[in-house]
């Protein structure tokens, strides 16, 4: 048995302090430990961009970053993308407007990965949108929809 | 926005709808297969096969069922009915169509991957150190990797004592020979096409447990919940001692059409008596699970010097891998495909699918329909050359229009808009690209097809949906789908709300529980809009007779005046004269008039084809588009970039226009992919781009905007006219885009994918 190790996190603003194994994977630890399911296991090898969680406001896969790793991070997931009161935050709805949802397994690391360009480059154009997305995969729209909603959340 | 034709106002149905799911999924609450847990789950594993081909001479278990941690360990003897066949809950038994396998091996491996033994333990550590302690002995043997050389006499043998030539079929129209003799041109070429995967984000997955009445429950990300039955014969329980749920799915593709998690999962549950999870790695996922088929196709076409085709020649042999699964059904497909959109006098077609030791084929979004588009399509490329005509010059010679046969003698009776669709796409290419830099040429590519929508009718199919309206005027729709993704549940509701006069929130579907909701059958061979959505018509639609007439009586009018709208039921003529949906209702429960339906919807159902001629008809209807690329080709590096893609479709009414043109945008994607870089490389059955490092999909920077056009003839067999999209939408995009690059290098690359090193090499350049 590896030993355990407590790290402190703040999630969505909620200071945690999970135990975890030296070697535990920070998705893993956020989908079981912290059952934030929202972030996706999907290659577990860093090439599709499914787990994507801001960590002190960058974009990193959660699947190649060990939990010790970040500790003491200010850390965003999907879950805490709406604003406190639960309504949607404008890149969740123009996703929604924009029909930019389909199987939504993508969905979480694209929203974030555009939290991340929209708080650079707050009108970003398409070209630089594609540009930022190209670590993230989607089998389903074809992206064509999702960077026209992240582009309509420009200014 | 589509072209709409003259056509009744709809208050709900062709809208751009956003999709209730869509909800939950912005949020990161919607709990897929992975997502769920069940307090004590177990976790299991699966451990595959190291050789391709062998023999298992021995396994021990012992060390391993030792090591602490572990519940239980499970090889082929412990699988009560181990040879089993995938028969998706089909009414009609069809015989050499059966697509049998093995749940875990035994005898011969017959791929590299094949599921050897499970193991289920306290955690993934323990499970993954559990397999590491199974010993099993192997005799490798020699395999064979080529579907060419597999079905020639004296091949080795896959399987233990089958033939591995799986089946055969011909279609035979007119004379052949005597056609080529009437044409000016002949053109005549092998095309070979990669297998690939389906690359859905989520991986295969599932969690199972045993209820409390002793019936194994299995949730898992799959296509098709009528699994069911297959998974009980394997155990020997009767069919209602096993429930599958489907939740939402990351994307299905057909990858999640054969079973994959739930028959280990049942195994393990039946065997712990304990919760089980199983989740496949991607690399698990693409080496051991089914794929799309690798086709050689052999074509041989010939025209009049007018463009006319005359004969087509055409002879495809599709590599099923290691075991059957769905390779009849999809070489069928392809078979009935081969002659394209097109109508040509005299056709020979012969088509086998071969058991090989590559790793299996099944069924990939377009069902066989891809490989044979991309060999048709590139031939009439080829055609026009030689010809002088250009591109759409030749195929609107040769389209198949309303009332003209196919080679199988099926008659086209609805609508047959390809013309359409090729003029539209390719005008909306709009002006040339100019070359950026002299070493670039611009090339345009069109390719056109005609996919089925709805499984084959001598399958018997049908579907069934319970529509009931509650006591405060609100919907619930209950139907025995599966969502891949594509707004398949989300379009149930749109009818119903449509049917019933409700605004779309005010309906819920419950789907996908093979307990609970009335079965429909699988969400494939795009069939789930028309089949579950004309029963979800049919029963909404008697629910509304129903209210309609109680409200006739409230209001004292004629039934026949009244409309609904509004969550009201009012005099068209009048409107002021209206009841409440509410009270309606109520007045309905008070007279003890039912309120709710469960309708079953049949699709036309035919008798097998002629197996020496190919005569008869296989599907319900076709959904006709076609595709138009521009793109630049670098002749030093062969390197290609997409500009433009078009398209356009006839989809016979959108439901949701967000949805219909979403499975556009994504299909186009998705057959481009095909086309331009996706392949499961093996090398003597061993997979050589197990992650999405090697195994590469059109990411957001290798792919331009998808211009999509819809067109609405309202001529389909679905609710309100509808034709199905999901698979048709990604047919000819490879071709396209082959077509595209020989326009503009002058050469044609007749293999997929139409990589730049294949484009130098067209090229002469190597
Ligand atoms: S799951 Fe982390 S990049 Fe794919
Ligand atoms: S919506 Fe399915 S992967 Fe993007």
């Amino acid at each position: 048995m590896m030993t355990k190790r407590r790290v402190t996190l703040t999630v969505n603003g909620e200071h945690v302090e999970p135990l975890v194994e030296a070697n535990a994977l920070l998705v893993n630890v956020l989908r079981e430990e912290l059952q934030l399911t929202g972030t996706k296991y999907c290659c577990g090898t860093g090439q599709c961009g499914g787990c994507t969680v801001l960590v002190n406001g960058e974009p990193i896969l959660s699947c190649l970053t060990l939990a010790v790793a970040v500790d003491g991070a200010d850390i965003l997931t999907i879950e805490g993308v709406a604003k406190p009161d639960g309504s949607l935050d404008p890149i969740q709805e123009a996703f929604l407007d924009h029909g930019a949802v389909q199987c939504g397994f993508c969905t979480p690391g694209m929203i974030l990965m555009a939290k991340d360009l929209l708080a650079h480059d707050p009108s970003p154009s398409e070209e630089r949108i594609r540009e930022h997305l190209r670590g993230n995969l989607c089998r389903c729209t074809g992206y064509h929809r999702i960077v026209k909603a992240i582009g309509s959340c420009g200014q | 926005m589509p072209e709409n034709r003259t056509r009744p106002a709809y208050r709900i149905i062709g809208k751009a709808a956003p999709r209730p799911d869509a909800w939950a999924k912005v949020f990161g609450d919607t709990a897929y297969a992975h997502d769920y847990t069940v307090p004590g789950m177990l976790c299991a594993k699966v451990l595959r096969s190291r050789h391709p081909a062998a023999r298992v001479l021995s396994i021990d278990t012992g060390d391993a069922e030792k090591l602490p941690g572990v519940d239980a360990v499970l090889t082929a003897k412990d699988v009560p009915n181990n040879e089993t066949a995938t028969r998706f809950g089909q009414t009609h038994q069809v015989g050499g169509f059966e697509g049998l396998y093995r749940v875990l091996a035994e005898k011969k491996i017959r791929f590299k991957g094949e599921a050897v033994a499970l193991v289920a333990a306290t955690s993934e550590a323990v499970a993954e150190e559990a397999l590491g302690l199974i010993h099993v002995e192997y005799e490798p043997l020699e395999g064979v990797f080529d579907p060419v050389e597999a079905k020639q006499a004296g091949a080795y043998q896959v399987g233990e004592d089958e033939s591995n030539v799986i089946c055969s079929y011909k279609v035979r129209k007119g004379d052949v020979e005597e056609g080529f003799k009437l044409a000016d041109v002949v053109v005549e070429q092998t095309y070979r096409v990669p297998m690939v995967d389906h690359a859905y984000l989520e991986p295969e997955s599932g969690v199972a447990w045993l209820d409390q009445d002793g019936v194994i429950t299995i949730r898992s990300a799959t296509q098709v919940i009528e699994h069911f039955r297959g998974i009980a014969d394997v155990l020997g329980v009767s069919h209602n001692r096993v429930r599958i749920i489907a939740p939402m799915l990351g994307g299905g593709f057909g990858g999640k059409e054969d079973i994959t998690v739930e028959t280990y999962l049942a195994l393990l549950v039946w065997k712990t008596r304990k919760p089980v999870s199983l989740t496949y790695t991607r690399e698990e996922s693409i080496r051991s699970h089914g794929k799309r088929h690798p086709y050689v196709m052999r074509y041989k076409t010939g025209a009049t010097k007018a463009g006319k085709l005359v004969a087509l020649e055409a002879e495809l042999t599709s590599d099923a891998g290691g075991y059957v699964y769905l390779s009849p059904w999809v070489l069928l497909y392809s078979t009935v495909g081969a002659t394209g959109p097109y109508d040509i006098p005299h056709v020979k077609v012969d088509s086998e699918t071969v058991l090989t030791n590559n790793t299996f084929s099944s069924a990939n979004r377009g069902f066989g329909a891809p490989q044979v588009c991309f060999a048709c399509e590139s031939q009439l490329d080829e055609l026009a050359k030689q010809l002088g005509l250009s591109p759409l010059e030749i195929r609107r010679k040769n389209y198949l229009r309303t009332g003209d046969a196919l080679a199988t003698g099926r008659v086209l009776e609805h609508s047959v808009e390809t013309e359409q669709t090729a003029d539209r796409a390719l005008e909306a290419l709009g002006e040339p690209s100019g070359p950026s830099s002299p070493t670039e040429r611009i090339g345009r590519g069109i390719a056109s097809s005609m996919t089925s929508y709805g499984r084959m009718t001598f399958l018997h199919d049908t579907s069934r949906a319970l529509v009931s309206i509650e006591m405060d005027g609100s919907v619930s729709v209950r139907c025995g789908l599966q969502d891949v993704g594509g707004g398949q549940a989300s379009s149930l509701a749109q009818i119903a709300a449509e049917v019933l006069g409700v605004p779309m929130e005010d309906v819920t579907v419950y789907v996908g529980d093979s307990a609970l909701t009335p079965l429909a059958g699988t969400t494939t061979a795009t069939r789930l809009l028309y089949m579950s959505g004309n029963a979800t018509k049919k029963a909404a639609t008697a629910v509304r007779h129903s209210l309609v007439k109680k409200a006739a009586d409230l209001l004292d009018v004629d039934p026949e005046e009244l409309a609904m709208g509004d969550r009201q039921i009012y005099s068209a003529g009048d409107p002021d004269r209206a009841v409440a949906l509410e009270r309606v209702v109520k007045a309905c429960a008070a007279d003890g008039i039912p309120l709710y339906d469960v309708a079953q919807f049949n699709a036309p159902a035919r008798e097998l084809i002629d197996f020496q001629t190919g005569q008869g008809q296989v599907f319900p209807d076709f959904t006709f588009g076609t595709q138009a690329m521009e793109v630049s080709v670098d002749i030093e590096t062969g390197a290609v970039k997409v500009l433009k893609i078009v398209s356009c479709y006839d989809v016979g009414q959108a439901i949701n226009t967000l949805s219909a043109e979403g499975q556009l945008h994504g299909g186009a994607l998705y057959g481009l992919g095909y086309g331009m870089m996706e392949e499961v490389v093996l090398d003597k059955g061993n997979t050589l781009t197990p992650s999405f490092a090697e195994y590469l999909i059109p990411s957001a920077v290798d792919v331009p905007d998808v211009k999509t056009i819809m067109i609405e003839s309202g001529g389909g067999v679905g609710p309100f006219g509808a034709k199905g999209l999901g698979e048709p939408s990604c047919v000819p995009a490879a071709a396209a885009f082959a077509n595209a690059v020989s326009d503009a290098i002058g050469a044609r690359v007749c293999d997929l994918p139409v990589t730049p090193e294949r484009i130098l090499k067209a090229l002469g350049r190597f």
